[in-house]
Protein backbone atom coordinates (compact mmCIF):
# COMPACT_ATOMS: atom_id res chain seq x y z
CA UNK A 1 0.00 0.00 0.00
CA UNK A 2 1.52 3.16 -1.21
CA UNK A 3 -0.15 7.03 0.05
CA UNK A 4 0.65 9.89 -0.80
CA UNK A 5 -1.03 13.30 0.13
CA UNK A 6 -0.19 16.61 -0.31
CA UNK A 7 3.25 16.28 -1.34
CA UNK A 8 5.23 19.29 -2.27
CA UNK A 9 8.81 19.39 -3.52
CA UNK A 10 10.29 22.83 -4.88
CA UNK A 11 13.99 22.94 -6.42
CA UNK A 12 15.98 26.22 -6.36
CA UNK A 13 17.76 26.39 -9.29
CA UNK A 14 20.60 29.00 -10.26
CA UNK A 15 20.16 30.23 -13.63
CA UNK A 16 22.46 32.35 -15.80
CA UNK A 17 22.43 33.42 -19.63
CA UNK A 18 25.06 32.22 -21.97
CA UNK A 19 28.48 33.35 -22.14
CA UNK A 20 32.14 33.65 -20.55
CA UNK A 21 30.72 37.48 -18.87
CA UNK A 22 27.61 35.76 -17.78
CA UNK A 23 29.54 32.88 -16.09
CA UNK A 24 31.86 35.47 -14.42
CA UNK A 25 29.16 37.18 -13.22
CA UNK A 26 27.16 34.07 -11.67
CA UNK A 27 30.41 33.57 -9.71
CA UNK A 28 29.40 36.33 -7.25
CA UNK A 29 25.76 36.90 -7.63
CA UNK A 30 23.70 34.18 -8.59
CA UNK A 31 19.92 34.25 -9.61
CA UNK A 32 17.80 31.52 -8.57
CA UNK A 33 14.53 30.49 -9.25
CA UNK A 34 12.04 28.55 -7.44
CA UNK A 35 10.70 25.30 -9.79
CA UNK A 36 8.17 23.18 -7.69
CA UNK A 37 8.70 19.64 -9.33
CA UNK A 38 5.97 18.84 -7.32
CA UNK A 39 2.27 20.45 -5.98
CA UNK A 40 -0.16 19.22 -4.38
CA UNK A 41 0.51 14.98 -4.84
CA UNK A 42 -2.26 13.00 -3.72
CA UNK A 43 -2.53 9.47 -4.85
CA UNK A 44 -2.69 5.51 -3.24
CA UNK A 45 -1.79 2.72 -4.96
CA UNK A 46 -2.82 -0.99 -3.46
CA UNK A 47 -0.69 -4.04 -3.17
CA UNK A 48 -0.47 -6.05 -6.21
CA UNK A 49 -1.25 -2.43 -8.61
CA UNK A 50 0.49 -2.01 -11.59
CA UNK A 51 0.55 1.79 -12.53
CA UNK A 52 1.90 3.09 -14.97
CA UNK A 53 3.05 7.08 -14.63
CA UNK A 54 3.46 9.06 -17.44
CA UNK A 55 3.98 12.82 -18.39
CA UNK A 56 6.01 14.80 -20.60
CA UNK A 57 9.93 15.29 -19.17
CA UNK A 58 10.91 17.30 -16.86
CA UNK A 59 6.61 17.16 -15.34
CA UNK A 60 7.85 15.80 -12.08
CA UNK A 61 7.85 11.74 -12.60
CA UNK A 62 11.41 10.44 -10.94
CA UNK A 63 11.18 13.26 -8.83
CA UNK A 64 7.76 11.61 -7.39
CA UNK A 65 9.61 8.02 -7.71
CA UNK A 66 12.68 9.46 -5.39
CA UNK A 67 10.49 10.99 -3.05
CA UNK A 68 8.42 7.05 -3.08
CA UNK A 69 11.77 5.72 -2.45
CA UNK A 70 13.30 7.50 -0.17
CA UNK A 71 15.99 9.32 -2.08
CA UNK A 72 13.80 12.96 -1.51
CA UNK A 73 12.78 14.71 1.56
CA UNK A 74 9.63 16.36 -0.47
CA UNK A 75 8.94 19.73 1.74
CA UNK A 76 5.17 18.99 2.80
CA UNK A 77 2.72 16.16 2.68
CA UNK A 78 2.73 12.49 3.83
CA UNK A 79 3.97 9.59 2.59
CA UNK A 80 3.15 5.90 3.64
CA UNK A 81 4.61 2.70 1.94
CA UNK A 82 3.36 -0.33 4.22
CA UNK A 83 3.10 1.74 6.95
CA UNK A 84 6.69 3.86 6.73
CA UNK A 85 7.49 7.23 5.67
CA UNK A 86 10.58 6.27 3.18
CA UNK A 87 12.80 9.21 4.06
CA UNK A 88 12.18 8.61 7.62
CA UNK A 89 13.14 4.80 7.99
CA UNK A 90 14.70 4.53 4.92
CA UNK A 91 16.73 1.52 5.68
CA UNK A 92 13.60 -0.44 6.78
CA UNK A 93 11.60 0.88 4.04
CA UNK A 94 14.20 0.01 1.03
CA UNK A 95 14.27 -3.88 2.25
CA UNK A 96 11.10 -4.09 0.39
CA UNK A 97 11.44 -2.43 -2.51
CA UNK A 98 13.26 -2.58 -5.71
CA UNK A 99 14.17 0.47 -7.96
CA UNK A 100 15.40 0.15 -11.53
CA UNK A 101 16.89 3.37 -13.16
CA UNK A 102 16.49 2.79 -16.97
CA UNK A 103 19.16 5.38 -17.47
CA UNK A 104 21.91 4.62 -14.62
CA UNK A 105 23.44 0.97 -13.73
CA UNK A 106 23.73 -0.59 -10.88
CA UNK A 107 25.63 -3.44 -12.10
CA UNK A 108 29.53 -2.85 -11.67
CA UNK A 109 31.11 -1.98 -14.84
CA UNK A 110 33.86 -4.19 -15.00
CA UNK A 111 33.09 -7.62 -13.02
CA UNK A 112 30.57 -10.40 -14.32
CA UNK A 113 27.48 -9.77 -12.93
CA UNK A 114 27.06 -12.73 -10.66
CA UNK A 115 29.97 -10.84 -8.59
CA UNK A 116 27.52 -7.31 -8.61
CA UNK A 117 25.14 -10.00 -7.37
CA UNK A 118 26.86 -11.48 -4.69
CA UNK A 119 28.02 -8.08 -3.59
CA UNK A 120 23.53 -7.80 -3.32
CA UNK A 121 23.21 -10.47 -1.70
CA UNK A 122 25.61 -9.38 1.07
CA UNK A 123 24.25 -5.62 1.09
CA UNK A 124 20.55 -7.14 1.93
CA UNK A 125 21.69 -9.72 3.44
CA UNK A 126 19.83 -12.32 1.70
CA UNK A 127 19.75 -15.83 3.25
CA UNK A 128 21.90 -18.26 0.97
CA UNK A 129 19.41 -20.44 0.07
CA UNK A 130 16.49 -17.68 -0.82
CA UNK A 131 19.26 -16.34 -2.65
CA UNK A 132 20.22 -19.77 -4.68
CA UNK A 133 16.40 -19.95 -5.36
CA UNK A 134 16.05 -16.62 -6.91
CA UNK A 135 18.91 -16.04 -9.05
CA UNK A 136 18.02 -19.34 -10.46
CA UNK A 137 14.77 -18.15 -10.99
CA UNK A 138 15.03 -14.82 -12.69
CA UNK A 139 18.29 -16.66 -14.60
CA UNK A 140 15.56 -19.08 -16.30
CA UNK A 141 13.07 -16.74 -16.63
CA UNK A 142 14.82 -13.66 -18.21
CA UNK A 143 17.54 -16.52 -19.68
CA UNK A 144 20.67 -14.53 -18.20
CA UNK A 145 22.61 -18.09 -18.04
CA UNK A 146 25.29 -17.00 -20.38
CA UNK A 147 25.23 -13.23 -19.38
CA UNK A 148 26.23 -13.82 -15.61
CA UNK A 149 29.45 -15.03 -15.94
CA UNK A 150 30.06 -11.89 -18.91
CA UNK A 151 31.47 -9.15 -17.43
CA UNK A 152 28.60 -5.77 -17.37
CA UNK A 153 30.64 -3.69 -19.83
CA UNK A 154 30.61 -6.30 -22.60
CA UNK A 155 26.79 -6.53 -22.17
CA UNK A 156 24.26 -5.11 -25.04
CA UNK A 157 21.82 -2.70 -23.70
CA UNK A 158 18.97 -5.34 -23.88
CA UNK A 159 21.10 -7.71 -21.90
CA UNK A 160 22.09 -5.14 -19.27
CA UNK A 161 18.46 -4.12 -18.51
CA UNK A 162 17.80 -7.96 -17.95
CA UNK A 163 20.18 -7.92 -15.82
CA UNK A 164 19.21 -4.72 -13.82
CA UNK A 165 15.97 -5.94 -13.38
CA UNK A 166 17.23 -9.13 -11.77
CA UNK A 167 19.41 -7.30 -9.53
CA UNK A 168 17.01 -5.01 -7.91
CA UNK A 169 14.51 -8.22 -7.44
CA UNK A 170 17.67 -10.88 -5.81
CA UNK A 171 15.41 -9.46 -2.45
CA UNK A 172 11.94 -10.41 -3.37
CA UNK A 173 10.98 -6.45 -2.81
CA UNK A 174 7.22 -6.09 -2.73
CA UNK A 175 7.26 -2.77 -4.36
CA UNK A 176 9.13 -2.88 -7.62
CA UNK A 177 9.55 1.01 -8.80
CA UNK A 178 10.51 1.48 -12.70
CA UNK A 179 12.19 4.48 -14.26
CA UNK A 180 12.11 3.98 -17.69
CA UNK A 181 13.60 0.23 -18.19
CA UNK A 182 12.80 0.20 -21.66
CA UNK A 183 14.56 3.00 -22.97
CA UNK A 184 16.94 2.16 -25.77
CA UNK A 185 15.79 -1.13 -26.13
CA UNK A 186 15.30 -2.77 -29.30
CA UNK A 187 11.95 -4.74 -30.38
CA UNK A 188 12.68 -8.14 -29.20
CA UNK A 189 14.01 -6.98 -25.05
CA UNK A 190 11.38 -4.75 -25.19
CA UNK A 191 9.08 -7.09 -25.31
CA UNK A 192 10.67 -9.86 -23.11
CA UNK A 193 11.00 -6.95 -20.33
CA UNK A 194 7.52 -6.62 -20.70
CA UNK A 195 6.40 -9.73 -20.31
CA UNK A 196 8.49 -10.79 -17.12
CA UNK A 197 7.00 -7.67 -15.80
CA UNK A 198 3.78 -8.89 -16.07
CA UNK A 199 4.52 -12.43 -14.50
CA UNK A 200 5.69 -10.90 -11.92
CA UNK A 201 3.27 -8.85 -10.75
CA UNK A 202 0.51 -11.41 -11.55
CA UNK A 203 2.07 -14.15 -10.06
CA UNK A 204 4.20 -12.80 -7.14
CA UNK A 205 1.53 -9.78 -6.67
CA UNK A 206 4.43 -7.08 -6.74
CA UNK A 207 3.28 -3.96 -6.72
CA UNK A 208 4.82 -2.29 -9.50
CA UNK A 209 4.87 1.56 -10.32
CA UNK A 210 7.00 2.40 -13.76
CA UNK A 211 7.46 5.57 -15.42
CA UNK A 212 7.71 5.24 -19.62
CA UNK A 213 7.23 7.36 -22.33
CA UNK A 214 6.55 4.35 -24.20
CA UNK A 215 2.91 3.69 -24.85
CA UNK A 216 3.34 0.20 -25.78
CA UNK A 217 4.42 -0.61 -22.08
CA UNK A 218 1.49 1.29 -20.77
CA UNK A 219 -0.90 -0.36 -23.53
CA UNK A 220 0.97 -3.69 -22.41
CA UNK A 221 1.42 -3.98 -19.07
CA UNK A 222 -0.70 -1.04 -16.62
CA UNK A 223 -4.47 -1.13 -16.48
CA UNK A 224 -4.21 2.07 -14.31
CA UNK A 225 -2.25 5.66 -15.85
CA UNK A 226 -1.86 8.51 -13.22
CA UNK A 227 -0.66 11.31 -15.35
CA UNK A 228 1.71 13.97 -13.97
CA UNK A 229 2.08 17.68 -15.80
CA UNK A 230 3.95 20.44 -13.83
CA UNK A 231 4.65 18.44 -10.91
CA UNK A 232 0.61 17.79 -11.17
CA UNK A 233 -1.23 15.08 -10.81
CA UNK A 234 -3.47 15.49 -13.98
CA UNK A 235 -5.90 12.51 -14.53
CA UNK A 236 -5.55 9.36 -12.63
CA UNK A 237 -7.49 6.37 -14.14
CA UNK A 238 -7.58 3.38 -16.78
CA UNK A 239 -6.40 3.13 -20.23
CA UNK A 240 -9.60 2.05 -21.13
CA UNK A 241 -11.87 4.74 -19.24
CA UNK A 242 -9.43 7.34 -21.30
CA UNK A 243 -9.67 5.92 -24.49
CA UNK A 244 -13.58 6.29 -24.28
CA UNK A 245 -13.06 9.45 -22.62
CA UNK A 246 -11.20 10.18 -25.77
CA UNK A 247 -13.57 8.19 -28.31
CA UNK A 248 -14.83 10.74 -29.92
CA UNK A 249 -12.69 11.38 -31.99
CA UNK A 250 -11.83 8.48 -34.50
CA UNK A 251 -9.40 7.77 -37.45
CA UNK A 252 -10.34 7.44 -40.92
CA UNK A 253 -8.09 5.47 -43.54
CA UNK A 254 -8.95 5.55 -47.25
CA UNK A 255 -7.46 4.59 -50.34
CA UNK A 256 -9.21 5.96 -53.15
CA UNK A 257 -8.28 5.73 -57.13
CA UNK A 258 -10.30 9.02 -58.55
CA UNK A 259 -11.74 12.17 -57.36
CA UNK A 260 -11.17 15.22 -54.81
CA UNK A 261 -11.99 15.80 -51.36
CA UNK A 262 -14.51 18.65 -50.55
CA UNK A 263 -14.09 20.32 -47.19
CA UNK A 264 -16.41 18.57 -44.84
CA UNK A 265 -17.34 19.81 -40.99
CA UNK A 266 -16.12 17.66 -38.26
CA UNK A 267 -13.62 15.66 -40.45
CA UNK A 268 -10.14 16.68 -40.68
CA UNK A 269 -7.97 15.51 -43.26
CA UNK A 270 -4.74 14.35 -41.43
CA UNK A 271 -2.69 13.19 -44.30
CA UNK A 272 -2.82 12.69 -47.60
CA UNK A 273 0.01 10.54 -50.21
CA UNK A 274 -0.59 8.50 -53.60
CA UNK A 275 -3.76 7.75 -53.34
CA UNK A 276 -4.40 6.98 -49.29
CA UNK A 277 -5.54 9.63 -47.15
CA UNK A 278 -6.07 9.58 -43.08
CA UNK A 279 -8.76 11.74 -41.58
CA UNK A 280 -9.78 12.44 -37.84
CA UNK A 281 -13.70 12.27 -37.44
CA UNK A 282 -15.04 14.13 -34.22
CA UNK A 283 -18.04 11.60 -34.09
CA UNK A 284 -19.60 14.31 -31.96
CA UNK A 285 -20.09 16.73 -35.52
CA UNK A 286 -20.75 14.17 -37.86
CA UNK A 287 -21.18 10.48 -37.29
CA UNK A 288 -18.44 8.00 -38.97
CA UNK A 289 -20.92 6.67 -41.15
CA UNK A 290 -22.11 10.09 -42.42
CA UNK A 291 -18.28 10.84 -42.70
CA UNK A 292 -18.16 7.87 -45.04
CA UNK A 293 -21.25 8.90 -47.06
CA UNK A 294 -20.18 12.36 -48.22
CA UNK A 295 -16.21 11.38 -48.57
CA UNK A 296 -17.74 8.84 -50.97
CA UNK A 297 -19.86 11.14 -53.14
CA UNK A 298 -16.48 12.80 -54.32
CA UNK A 299 -14.17 10.35 -54.41
CA UNK A 300 -13.94 6.17 -55.35
CA UNK A 301 -13.10 4.85 -52.43
CA UNK A 302 -11.28 1.12 -52.36
CA UNK A 303 -10.19 0.45 -49.20
CA UNK A 304 -11.04 1.50 -45.82
CA UNK A 305 -10.57 1.53 -42.05
CA UNK A 306 -11.61 2.91 -38.88
CA UNK A 307 -9.85 3.06 -35.59
CA UNK A 308 -10.32 4.33 -32.40
CA UNK A 309 -7.39 6.66 -31.24
CA UNK A 310 -4.05 4.95 -29.89
CA UNK A 311 -2.32 5.34 -26.38
CA UNK A 312 0.38 7.56 -28.32
CA UNK A 313 -2.29 9.84 -29.86
CA UNK A 314 -4.66 9.65 -26.22
CA UNK A 315 -1.25 11.03 -24.52
CA UNK A 316 -1.09 13.70 -26.94
CA UNK A 317 -4.58 14.39 -26.78
CA UNK A 318 -4.39 14.88 -23.09
CA UNK A 319 -1.22 16.85 -23.58
CA UNK A 320 -2.92 19.29 -25.00
CA UNK A 321 -5.94 19.03 -23.12
CA UNK A 322 -3.75 20.32 -20.09
CA UNK A 323 -1.65 22.32 -22.24
CA UNK A 324 1.59 20.88 -20.68
CA UNK B 1 32.92 -4.14 8.16
CA UNK B 2 32.34 -7.74 6.36
CA UNK B 3 30.68 -5.76 3.50
CA UNK B 4 33.18 -3.09 3.30
CA UNK B 5 35.80 -5.95 2.98
CA UNK B 6 33.38 -7.15 0.27
CA UNK B 7 33.79 -3.87 -1.62
CA UNK B 8 37.24 -3.71 -1.30
CA UNK B 9 37.40 -7.49 -3.12
CA UNK B 10 35.13 -5.73 -6.00
CA UNK B 11 37.31 -3.01 -6.41
CA UNK B 12 40.38 -5.67 -6.27
CA UNK B 13 39.10 -7.41 -9.17
CA UNK B 14 37.71 -4.30 -10.69
CA UNK B 15 41.22 -2.70 -11.22
CA UNK B 16 42.83 -6.13 -11.48
CA UNK B 17 40.72 -5.76 -15.15
CA UNK B 18 43.35 -3.29 -16.21
CA UNK B 19 46.47 -4.63 -14.83
CA UNK B 20 48.90 -2.43 -17.43
CA UNK B 21 47.05 0.67 -15.76
CA UNK B 22 47.23 0.01 -12.62
CA UNK B 23 51.06 -0.87 -12.02
CA UNK B 24 51.72 2.39 -14.63
CA UNK B 25 49.23 5.02 -12.38
CA UNK B 26 51.28 2.83 -9.31
CA UNK B 27 54.58 4.01 -10.55
CA UNK B 28 53.08 7.55 -11.60
CA UNK B 29 52.22 8.02 -8.21
CA UNK B 30 56.09 6.69 -6.88
CA UNK B 31 57.54 8.74 -9.09
CA UNK B 32 55.36 12.03 -8.70
CA UNK B 33 55.92 12.15 -5.41
CA UNK B 34 59.05 11.82 -5.26
CA UNK B 35 59.11 15.96 -6.37
CA UNK B 36 58.57 16.13 -2.49
CA UNK B 37 61.06 14.23 -1.41
CA UNK B 38 64.03 16.04 -3.97
CA UNK B 39 62.61 19.18 -2.91
CA UNK B 40 63.32 18.34 0.80
CA UNK B 41 66.46 17.37 -0.20
CA UNK B 42 67.59 19.83 -2.19
CA UNK B 43 67.18 22.77 0.37
CA UNK B 44 68.07 20.78 3.57
CA UNK B 45 71.59 19.97 1.33
CA UNK B 46 72.33 23.90 1.32
CA UNK B 47 70.61 25.34 4.87
CA UNK B 48 71.18 22.03 6.66
CA UNK B 49 68.64 22.53 8.73
CA UNK B 50 64.67 24.31 8.99
CA UNK B 51 63.44 26.13 11.45
CA UNK B 52 65.70 23.98 13.75
CA UNK B 53 64.56 20.59 12.45
CA UNK B 54 67.68 18.34 11.04
CA UNK B 55 67.39 16.97 7.76
CA UNK B 56 66.06 13.67 9.15
CA UNK B 57 63.68 14.89 11.20
CA UNK B 58 62.15 17.01 8.05
CA UNK B 59 62.08 13.53 6.35
CA UNK B 60 60.56 11.65 8.77
CA UNK B 61 57.90 14.80 8.86
CA UNK B 62 57.08 14.23 5.42
CA UNK B 63 56.55 10.56 5.44
CA UNK B 64 54.02 10.65 8.42
CA UNK B 65 52.15 13.29 6.12
CA UNK B 66 52.77 11.46 2.96
CA UNK B 67 51.57 8.07 4.61
CA UNK B 68 48.54 9.42 6.19
CA UNK B 69 47.76 11.50 3.14
CA UNK B 70 47.72 8.84 0.71
CA UNK B 71 45.71 6.09 3.13
CA UNK B 72 43.39 8.50 3.27
CA UNK B 73 43.35 8.92 -0.58
CA UNK B 74 43.35 5.60 -0.90
CA UNK B 75 40.54 4.55 1.59
CA UNK B 76 38.37 7.52 1.58
CA UNK B 77 38.23 8.87 -2.01
CA UNK B 78 34.80 8.22 -2.20
CA UNK B 79 34.16 11.05 -0.02
CA UNK B 80 36.69 12.83 -2.41
CA UNK B 81 35.09 12.00 -5.42
CA UNK B 82 31.81 12.71 -4.17
CA UNK B 83 30.49 15.38 -6.59
CA UNK B 84 31.01 12.93 -9.33
CA UNK B 85 29.27 10.70 -7.00
CA UNK B 86 26.22 12.48 -6.65
CA UNK B 87 26.50 13.69 -10.40
CA UNK B 88 26.30 9.89 -12.09
CA UNK B 89 23.14 9.06 -9.68
CA UNK B 90 25.47 6.65 -8.10
CA UNK B 91 24.63 8.49 -4.86
CA UNK B 92 20.33 7.74 -5.58
CA UNK B 93 21.12 4.18 -5.72
CA UNK B 94 23.04 4.05 -2.38
CA UNK B 95 20.01 5.85 -0.84
CA UNK B 96 17.54 2.75 -2.12
CA UNK B 97 20.01 0.24 0.02
CA UNK B 98 19.39 -0.59 3.25
CA UNK B 99 23.16 0.14 4.56
CA UNK B 100 24.66 2.93 6.08
CA UNK B 101 25.35 5.79 3.92
CA UNK B 102 29.32 6.28 4.88
CA UNK B 103 29.82 2.88 4.40
CA UNK B 104 28.64 2.70 0.71
CA UNK B 105 30.18 5.82 -0.14
CA UNK B 106 33.33 4.32 1.38
CA UNK B 107 32.64 1.42 -0.27
CA UNK B 108 31.98 3.32 -3.50
CA UNK B 109 36.27 3.91 -4.02
CA UNK B 110 38.45 2.56 -3.23
CA UNK B 111 41.52 3.20 -4.94
CA UNK B 112 44.93 0.67 -4.74
CA UNK B 113 46.47 2.56 -7.03
CA UNK B 114 47.31 5.44 -4.87
CA UNK B 115 49.32 2.32 -3.17
CA UNK B 116 52.45 3.74 -4.72
CA UNK B 117 52.63 6.96 -2.66
CA UNK B 118 52.16 5.16 0.19
CA UNK B 119 55.24 2.84 -0.70
CA UNK B 120 57.11 6.06 -1.12
CA UNK B 121 56.06 6.76 2.19
CA UNK B 122 57.46 3.54 3.42
CA UNK B 123 60.78 4.32 1.69
CA UNK B 124 61.14 7.63 3.24
CA UNK B 125 59.97 5.85 6.93
CA UNK B 126 62.58 3.24 6.32
CA UNK B 127 65.08 6.09 5.30
CA UNK B 128 64.55 8.50 7.77
CA UNK B 129 63.38 6.44 11.36
CA UNK B 130 67.12 5.05 11.57
CA UNK B 131 68.91 8.37 10.84
CA UNK B 132 66.70 10.85 13.14
CA UNK B 133 68.31 10.12 15.62
CA UNK B 134 65.43 9.83 17.99
CA UNK B 135 65.96 7.90 21.40
CA UNK B 136 63.60 5.60 21.41
CA UNK B 137 61.21 4.47 24.15
CA UNK B 138 57.96 2.64 24.10
CA UNK B 139 55.53 5.65 24.22
CA UNK B 140 57.61 7.37 21.06
CA UNK B 141 57.48 3.91 19.28
CA UNK B 142 53.49 4.19 20.19
CA UNK B 143 53.40 8.17 18.79
CA UNK B 144 54.65 7.60 15.35
CA UNK B 145 51.88 5.18 13.69
CA UNK B 146 49.46 7.24 16.25
CA UNK B 147 50.31 10.64 13.97
CA UNK B 148 49.84 8.48 11.08
CA UNK B 149 46.66 7.38 12.07
CA UNK B 150 45.39 10.69 12.99
CA UNK B 151 46.89 11.97 10.06
CA UNK B 152 45.13 10.23 8.12
CA UNK B 153 42.01 10.93 10.13
CA UNK B 154 42.28 14.26 9.71
CA UNK B 155 42.60 13.90 5.44
CA UNK B 156 39.74 12.05 5.93
CA UNK B 157 37.73 14.78 7.98
CA UNK B 158 38.93 17.70 5.07
CA UNK B 159 37.34 15.23 2.20
CA UNK B 160 34.63 15.03 4.09
CA UNK B 161 33.58 18.54 5.00
CA UNK B 162 34.52 18.68 0.81
CA UNK B 163 31.66 16.10 0.35
CA UNK B 164 29.68 17.56 3.16
CA UNK B 165 29.32 20.90 0.91
CA UNK B 166 28.49 19.45 -2.34
CA UNK B 167 25.42 18.76 -0.75
CA UNK B 168 24.72 22.38 -1.01
CA UNK B 169 26.40 22.89 -4.35
CA UNK B 170 26.14 19.95 -6.16
CA UNK B 171 29.30 20.82 -8.22
CA UNK B 172 32.67 20.03 -6.30
CA UNK B 173 34.10 22.89 -4.24
CA UNK B 174 37.62 22.61 -5.87
CA UNK B 175 38.83 25.27 -2.93
CA UNK B 176 38.91 22.45 -0.53
CA UNK B 177 42.27 21.14 -2.22
CA UNK B 178 43.89 24.13 -0.87
CA UNK B 179 43.48 22.17 2.82
CA UNK B 180 44.26 18.85 1.47
CA UNK B 181 46.96 19.37 -1.35
CA UNK B 182 47.80 22.43 0.53
CA UNK B 183 48.24 20.82 3.73
CA UNK B 184 50.09 18.19 2.24
CA UNK B 185 52.62 20.20 1.03
CA UNK B 186 52.56 22.63 3.72
CA UNK B 187 53.08 19.83 6.35
CA UNK B 188 56.43 18.37 4.29
CA UNK B 189 58.53 20.68 6.93
CA UNK B 190 57.80 21.05 10.74
CA UNK B 191 54.57 23.40 10.63
CA UNK B 192 56.27 26.08 13.12
CA UNK B 193 58.52 27.48 10.49
CA UNK B 194 56.09 29.65 8.79
CA UNK B 195 55.28 31.37 11.42
CA UNK B 196 53.38 31.77 14.90
CA UNK B 197 49.85 32.50 12.07
CA UNK B 198 50.01 29.79 9.91
CA UNK B 199 50.62 27.32 12.87
CA UNK B 200 47.69 28.50 15.09
CA UNK B 201 45.78 27.99 11.90
CA UNK B 202 46.65 24.37 11.41
CA UNK B 203 46.09 23.67 14.97
CA UNK B 204 42.33 25.21 15.34
CA UNK B 205 41.37 25.16 12.53
CA UNK B 206 42.79 22.36 10.18
CA UNK B 207 43.82 20.15 12.47
CA UNK B 208 47.21 19.19 10.94
CA UNK B 209 49.71 20.57 13.42
CA UNK B 210 48.10 18.02 15.89
CA UNK B 211 49.67 15.00 14.26
CA UNK B 212 52.74 16.75 13.00
CA UNK B 213 54.60 19.47 14.21
CA UNK B 214 53.63 18.77 18.48
CA UNK B 215 54.33 15.16 18.34
CA UNK B 216 57.51 15.56 16.73
CA UNK B 217 58.55 17.85 19.59
CA UNK B 218 58.07 14.96 21.69
CA UNK B 219 59.18 12.13 19.65
CA UNK B 220 62.35 14.84 19.06
CA UNK B 221 63.02 14.86 22.81
CA UNK B 222 62.51 18.78 22.42
CA UNK B 223 59.27 18.70 24.61
CA UNK B 224 58.41 16.38 27.41
CA UNK B 225 54.98 17.70 27.43
CA UNK B 226 52.50 15.03 27.43
CA UNK B 227 49.61 17.15 26.07
CA UNK B 228 51.75 17.19 23.08
CA UNK B 229 52.00 13.64 22.86
CA UNK B 230 48.56 13.24 23.08
CA UNK B 231 47.63 15.68 20.56
CA UNK B 232 47.15 13.60 17.47
CA UNK B 233 44.67 11.87 19.18
CA UNK B 234 42.92 15.09 20.02
CA UNK B 235 42.82 15.52 15.54
CA UNK B 236 41.11 12.51 15.77
CA UNK B 237 38.28 14.20 16.96
CA UNK B 238 38.11 16.12 13.59
CA UNK B 239 36.42 13.42 11.94
CA UNK B 240 33.65 13.11 14.25
CA UNK B 241 32.95 16.27 13.40
CA UNK B 242 33.17 16.40 9.72
CA UNK B 243 30.81 13.19 9.61
CA UNK B 244 28.55 15.25 11.80
CA UNK B 245 28.62 18.15 9.18
CA UNK B 246 28.15 15.39 6.55
CA UNK B 247 24.95 14.64 8.24
CA UNK B 248 23.32 17.60 8.31
CA UNK B 249 24.43 17.83 4.51
CA UNK B 250 22.39 14.76 3.80
CA UNK B 251 19.14 15.87 4.65
CA UNK B 252 19.45 18.43 1.88
CA UNK B 253 20.05 16.42 -0.39
CA UNK B 254 18.52 17.23 -4.36
CA UNK B 255 19.34 14.36 -6.34
CA UNK B 256 20.28 15.20 -9.67
CA UNK B 257 17.59 14.73 -12.84
CA UNK B 258 17.59 11.56 -14.93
Amino acid sequence: MIELRHVNKTFRVAKRNAGMKEALKALVFREYTQVQALRDISFSVADGEMVGYIGPNGAGKSSTIKVMSGILTPDSGECCVDGLTPWKSRKQHVRNIGVVFGQRSQLWWDVPVIDSFELLRDIYSIPSSAYRRNVDELTELLSLSELLRTPARQLSLGQRMRCEIAASLLHDPGILFLDEPTIGLDAVSKIAVRKFIKARNRERKTTVILTTHDMQDIEALTERILLIGRGQILLDGSLSQLKQRNSRTKKLNISYSTGTFQPLEGVQLVAEFGGHAEFLIDTEVIGVSGAIQSLAQNIEITDLSVEGASAEELVVSLYKEFAI
Amino acid sequence: MKLYLKYVAMHLRSQMQYKTSFFLTVAGQFISSFSALLGVYFLMDRFHQAGGFSYSEVLLCLAVILMAFSLAECFVRGFDAFSAIIANGEFDRIMVRPRNEILQVLGARIEFSRMGRLLQALCVFAYAVPRSGISWNAARACLLPLMVVAGAFVFAGLFIIYAALCFFTTEGLEFINIFTDGGREFCTYPLSIYGERILKFFTCIVPLALVQYYPLLYLTGRSENWQHALAPAAACLFLPLSLLLWRVGLRHYKSTGS
